[in-house]
């Protein structure tokens, strides 16, 4: 049977849940209904005149094959983002519960790189791969191998995954460490003294009771990865050398805000929603089922 | 916060001018430089404010030039327009195809009064910013062209003599040879490869860049950057990229800093990158005029310009427009653009600056600064010379830079890479059309 605490009447319910449907509908129904809206349209710049095109602007973005490719960009980018930023966090959430002198420090120089904007990151980053004064790309070349992100796309879009995962190992970092420590001992130990081993005891128990935050941190970082590492591309490589890193939501920027074409630019955030809303309801239809709360 | 700022300014200067207090009309001017291009605009209009009694010109920055631009167009979304905003060149055709927004510059003169010659602009300056009617529409404001830095010390280096004559592609393509022979890790590097090595290549060869003049004779314009004349020259820069001569460093101007460090002995780049190689530069270095291929075309025609342009928005009331005016009059004058020109190694905008420098005898003290003012004035402009006004530009060369990675990186030939920018290009200027039609 199941328990439920129900309230007299609507208007407290309404009224506790009014500021967040309030915050929902400010700040995204009404800029997602306007991206909508405005995606209908090819504006001049400065607002004077405005052509309804209807489903022109999509027209012409689907139809661009350049624009088609930075689909697969996009997801290429996504997956070695999230894996990047996933695996090595879990990795030194293990060693790091593992740790009984010194975890302290340990924990909080992991959780540091949290703190740097992404922008900031990308410099970091940019600084040390630079063909012309990167200290990485100087021992690079001693050992002979020639470092040119400018060029090669390849390596600009390893530059772009690493400078774009490392700050969020530190966040993932954190969950996978609670969630660790959550794990009861006592089923480890009782896995223990029927002899199963460190790693056999980690895939076994620990990993699937640490499947709803592994899950939660998929969806969180594929958000990321697909929104917000825009900061990174721009300092790094501003979507070059040709196309190789030009990810969705950088096109929407440049085109938008550079380029001043603001019908494409709606459009293209328009499908950037639908899509990032379809893989959010894939992951929670197939993926959640593997999850054990 | 930013207009307690403006608002506390205002007070202040009113207070130093009781008298005048009430009558002062405010103008604000919105520009993209800080630094020491930002104290030299600074210092412009504390001039100009306090030359007279009527108008106080309010100048703030407001980012790099796309974001100058931007909040300029946001500003004007929102009724907040400045009366004076400092659009790149690049934004000259979305400027000029939002006829609301903007009023013409020979419009405001007309209005204010304030004295105004067009024909004491420099042809080749003004020519980007005029309309085809030949009325000027915007003021130039700050503007360069390529030219050709030598670095005297790496070319001795590689056993090269360092006068050795660089007017021609094909002398610099034998140059790169015995420099790369000679040990030159980096014979030849560029800044703003779409700018020097497509747009005003075409129009020092006199060869279109794109039809309908340019785009300066309508919207229906398409890209001819295709022709046998850029090919021609993308092919060679690619073989020498190939080869290892030419150095690809970045889109924009990367390659200064391999330059200014003494690891380049060619350089491509804009005159006004001279404050900063003089300053930066520990080795022997000369200023020559951008190389042309001989037999070529009509070359050596003459080069183009970047920089940026002053626009008065619209929206203003008539005595806001006389001081805009007296203040593009008062940049305009001689001794503010002779100053102007020395102090940043920007091209003068009139004739009589650019002679007063050299009856200054600015030029024999400081040889090469006047390669880029003859290298723009030799010939009078054609319609493939007079600049470039075409619609959604920093999104085409965005496309060209990708293509040329393309060409440098060995993916395609130049022909392949030019036409697939042309097919690119042309979609988003019939765009532009249709949006502005």
């Amino acid at each position: 049977m199941e328990k439920r605490v129900t309230f007299r009447g609507w208007m407290l319910p309404l009224l506790l849940i009014a500021p967040q449907v309030l915050i929902s509908l400010v700040f995204f129904f009404y800029p997602a209904g306007q991206a909508v809206w405005q995606s209908l349209f090819i504006p001049d710049p400065f607002g004077l005149s405005s052509k309804f095109v209807g489903l022109g602007n999509f027209e012409f973005l689907l139809g661009d094959k350049y624009y088609r490719a930075s689909f697969v960009t996009t997801a290429i980018f996504s997956i070695l983002v999230t894996a990047c930023a996933m695996i090595p966090a879990l990795f030194l959430a293990v060693t790091a519960d593992r740790l009984i002198k010194g975890s302290g420090v340990y924990r909080t120089m992991l959780i540091w790189p949290y703190a740097v904007a992404p922008a900031v990151a990308g410099v970091l980053w940019l600084f040390m791969f630079n063909t012309h004064v990167g200290l990485i790309s100087w021992y690079l070349g001693q050992f002979g191998y020639d470092w040119n992100h400018v060029l090669n796309g390849g390596e600009a879009m390893g530059l772009v995954v690493v400078a774009s995962a490392w700050g969020r190992i530190s966040y993932n970092f954190l969950f996978f460490l609670a969630a660790l420590q959550a794990v009861p001992r006592s089923v480890i130990e009782a896995a223990a003294i029927d002899g199963a081993r460190f790693w056999r005891r980690f895939f076994t128990i620990v990993l699937p009771l640490l499947s709803p935050v592994t899950f939660f941190l998929l969806v969180v970082n594929v958000v990321y990865a697909f929104f917000e590492t825009f900061g990174v591309i721009h300092t790094i490589t501003a979507g070059g050398p040709q196309q190789s890193t030009t990810i969705l939501v950088y096109k929407v920027f440049s085109d938008g805000f550079v380029g001043q074409d603001l019908g494409s630019s709606s459009a293209q955030s328009v499908i950037l929603l639908v899509v990032v809303g379809l893989l959010t309801v894939v992951q929670f239809k197939y993926i959640e089922k593997r999850v054990h709360y | 916060m930013k207009k307690t700022l403006i608002g506390a300014l205002a007070v202040s200067t009113a207070m130093m001018s009781p008298m005048m207090a009430m009558a002062q009309t405010e103008i604000q001017f919105w520009h993209a430089f800080t630094g020491r291009l930002g104290d030299l605009v600074k210092a412009q209009v504390e001039e100009f404010n306090a030359s007279q009694s009527d108008y106080v010109v309010v100048e703030s920055h407001k980012g790099n030039y796309s974001e100058t631009l931007n909040a300029g167009i946001a500003a004007f979304r929102a009724g907040e327009q400045p009366e004076i905003l400092m659009v790149y060149e690049v934004g000259t055709a979305t400027m000029m195809a939002a006829g609301g927004a903007i009023k013409p510059v020979y419009e405001v003169m007309a209005e204010s009064g304030a004295s105004f010659d067009p024909d004491a602009y420099i042809g080749a300056v003004k020519g980007y910013y005029t309309s085809s009617d030949g009325q000027m529409l915007s003021l130039p404001f700050n503007s360069s062209t390529p030219v050709l830095w030598v670095n005297r010390d790496a070319m001795e280096a590689a056993g090269v003599d360092p006068d050795t004559d660089l007017s021609t592609w094909q002398n610099v393509g034998a140059v790169l040879d015995e420099l790369k022979a000679g040990g030159e890790d980096c014979p030849l590097v560029t800044a703003w490869q779409s700018w020097i090595h497509l747009e005003n290549l075409s129009a020092y060869h006199d060869v279109p860049f794109a039809t309908q003049d340019n785009g300066f004779a309508g919207l229906d314009t398409e890209l001819a950057l295709n022709g046998p004349v850029q090919v021609a020259h993308l092919t060679a820069m690619g073989e020498w990229a190939k080869d290892g001569k030419f150095i690809y460093t970045g889109r924009r101007n990367e390659g200064g800093a391999n330059f200014r460090g003494g690891e380049c002995a060619l350089f491509t780049e804009s005159s006004a990158g001279y404050a900063g190689i003089k300053s930066e530069a520990q080795f022997d270095f000369d200023v020559r005029p951008l190389p042309y291929w001989e037999g070529v075309g009509n070359s050596p025609q003459n080069t183009i310009i970047g920089g940026a342009s002053l626009w008065v928005m619209a929206g203003h009331d008539a005595e806001e427009y006389k001081g805009a005016g007296e203040f593009l009059s008062f940049l305009s004058s001689s001794d503010v653009q002779a100053k102007w020109h020395q102090d940043t190694g920007y091209l003068p905008i009139t004739i009589a600056a650019g002679e007063a420098t050299r009856a200054a005898g600015f030029y024999e003290a400081n040889p090469g600064t006047d390669v880029a003012v003859i290298q723009m004035t030799a010939n009078q402009p054609t319609a493939n010379s007079k600049g470039l006004r075409l619609g959604s530009f920093d999104q085409i060369r965005g496309i060209i830079d990708e293509e040329l990675e393309a060409i440098w990186a060995g993916d395609k030939t130049a022909q392949e890479a030019m036409d697939s920018a042309k097919e690119r290009g042309d979609a988003l200027l019939r765009r532009f059309e249709s949006a502005n039609r």
